[in-house]
């Protein structure tokens, strides 16, 4: 345990101490607080049906910046340590893969984690201004930031998954984004399909982060996209730690 | 403190290592001698645990380097070769966290730190980013890498590769004192270097032992005790009895050729005067002793008999350049099985 949070806090620290996370903040800061401002703007325009929040949670804008941050945040994890060596001193040392699968999945958690925590400081600001809830009710935020981190480990692993295969960031970055836009893409089949029934809507429930983001961020809250997402985290996990174990094969 | 037995390793179709045999013991600085791609570096990565092998069994302190890989590892200390390092990190942070890493206690980690820093002579870049340090001093960072948790061992790969020859000389006299505390294993493809700092001298070629003993036995083995030439300096009394000795020595069995290097000046006949002879022995074994003998038997009065000791690098090239028929021999049955 001693060991995860040794290697936990060198992922976090090098995550900072590089400026890739503050230019991936400021950017990220950039398109969400314009997407903000998009959404607040429409109720200039007299009564809507959606909630700042809601509106927050669905743009573009939003999904844009969410599917181009997993392959920035994860393509360097493995790639730059096997491309610069440096994971020959890091596995001569007495550690466990599983300690540095577990460390730099963390790690990363962390580091999005508090990208998107600004982002709350919006929905305060409205309050504190407009003396309104931005959302119907608690669970609206509650739903759409636990969805928000729930996606984000399923995608983050899936970053980290690609980046243990290659010791090519730009390769690592590419499979990434395609996977993710694949899995992004399937979700959108329900649209497509134009009339939607009910056995239609379960099966893409699972898949699409657009309807899934719709229920949470109206404070709805359901289980099967939660169990899909840490299932396929713990997946992609174990991927990772097999692929990282075959380095010692491969080589 | 290492068991080496069988070792193979192959990368796709080229042998890396093949069949390594070998142990050393606590206190000892074993050199590791080969020319590039003889299998060094692939070695010093099976012992510290980096790449499993094909075949053979390795042990660290008593530890199985695959099964009991944790407490194996925790006793090597290993300096890669290209030393890779964190350049966003600072020397200190780096050294922190590698000593935390290898299990030293919290408690223990400022001043183990502080006596790594001390001792590899980086105490004043400590605060620097490691990206921005020179190649010198990027090794001696990966040198106090390898020795801060003070593990019983020490795989130092190509630790002097790089540098200048001030440093190479500062590396040299650390590993020198670091050898009270640790067994070393080291390896260079500069003899000189291994002469220098090593108690015991393993040679390697093309993924094989071919030679292993202390310098002066790997000397005598190689049957080239001496290189060059002999030199001898006799008192004679003028040129005339200078060109009689020449020619007794001439007659010599053990002498090829003789020459007058530096006579005694024209016309002197003062019975002070020295006569240096050049002399190239016959056969490899060394000349010196019957030379001695002659002397003695006609009373001429010596002042000088040296022969320079044949260099590591004739030794090494004698021994690498007997590696081609042991090769052919060895790859006959791998030829039977892929025909």
């Amino acid at each position: 345990m001693r060991t995860f949070w040794i290697l936990w806090k060198r992922e976090v620290a090098s995550a900072f101490q590089t400026p890739m996370a503050w230019v991936i903040l400021f950017f990220l800061l950039l398109v969400t607080g314009f997407n903000f401002y998009a959404g607040v703007s429409v109720l200039n325009h007299g009564p809507t049906e959606v909630t700042v929040v809601e509106s927050f949670f669905n743009t573009v804008f939003f999904w844009f910046s969410f599917l181009l941050l997993f392959p920035l945040l994860t393509m360097r994890l493995y790639s730059e340590e096997y491309r610069s060596g440096t994971i020959e001193p890091l596995m001569t040392a007495p550690v466990r893969d599983t300690h540095v699968v577990l460390a730099k999945f963390f790690g990363v958690l962390f580091l999005y984690a508090f990208l998107w925590m600004p982002t709350g400081l919006y929905f305060l600001v409205f309050w504190w201004q407009t003396h309104l809830t931005s959302a119907g009710a608690i669970g609206a935020f509650v739903g759409s930031y636990l969805l928000l981190l729930l996606m984000g480990m399923f995608y983050l692993s899936l970053g980290c998954l690609c980046s243990s295969l290659t010791r090519h960031q730009i390769t690592a970055a590419v499979m990434t984004f395609a996977v993710i836009a694949l899995f992004f893409l399937t979700g959108l089949l329900s649209f497509l399909a134009g009339h939607v029934d009910t056995m239609m809507q379960g099966i893409t429930i699972t898949f699409s982060p657009i309807d899934q983001m719709t229920q949470f961020s109206r404070g709805i809250f359901d289980t099967r996209p939660v169990i899909w997402y840490l299932v396929m985290t713990g997946l992609c996990l174990f991927l990772t730690l097999q692929s990282f174990q075959a380095r010692r094969w491969r080589s | 403190m290492i068991s080496v037995q069988g070792l193979t390793k192959s990368y796709g179709s080229t042998d890396a290592v093949r069949d390594l045999s070998f142990s050393v013991d606590r206190g000892e600085v074993i050199g590791f001698l080969g020319p590039n791609g003889a299998g060094k570096s692939t070695t010093m990565k099976i012992l510290s645990g980096y790449l499993p092998a094909d075949a053979g069994e390795v042990r660290i302190a008593g530890f199985d380097i695959l099964s009991q890989s944790l407490k194996a590892r925790s006793r090597i200390g290993y300096l890669p070769e290209n030393v890779p390092l964190y350049p966003e990190m600072r020397v200190g942070e780096y050294l922190r966290y590698r000593a935390a890493l290898k299990g030293v206690r919290s408690r223990g980690i400022t001043e183990k730190v502080e006596d790594a820093l001390e001792l590899c002579s980086i105490a004043h870049v400590r605060n620097q980013l490691i990206g921005t340090l020179s190649k010198g001093y990027r090794q001696r960072v990966g040198l106090a890498d390898a020795l801060v948790n003070e593990p019983d061992i020490l795989i130092l790969d190509e630790p002097t590769i790089g540098l200048d020859p001030g440093q190479i000389r500062e590396v040299r006299e650390l590993i020198k004192g670091l050898a009270k505390r640790h067994t070393i294993l080291l390896s260079s493809h500069i003899l000189s270097e291994v002469e220098m700092t090593c108690s015991r001298i393993l040679i390697i070629n093309k993924g094989r032992i071919v030679a292993t003993g202390t310098p002066a036995e790997l000397r005598e083995r190689s049957g080239i005790p001496l290189s060059g030439s002999v030199r001898m300096e006799i008192q004679t009394a003028n040129r005339e009895a200078a060109e009689a000795v020449l020619t007794i020595l001439q007659s010599l069995e053990e002498v090829a050729s003789a020459t007058v290097a530096k006579a005694p000046l024209a016309g002197s006949s003062s019975t002070f005067s020295w006569t240096r002879f050049e002399i190239i022995p016959s056969s490899s074994g060394d000349p010196r002793p019957g030379l001695f003998e002659e002397a003695v038997r006609r009373g001429w009065k010596l002042r000088e008999l040296s022969g320079h000791e044949s260099s590591l690098e004739e030794i090494f090239t004698s021994f690498v350049n007997r590696i081609p028929a042991t090769t052919e021999r060895n790859e006959e049955p791998k030829e039977a099985v892929n025909p």
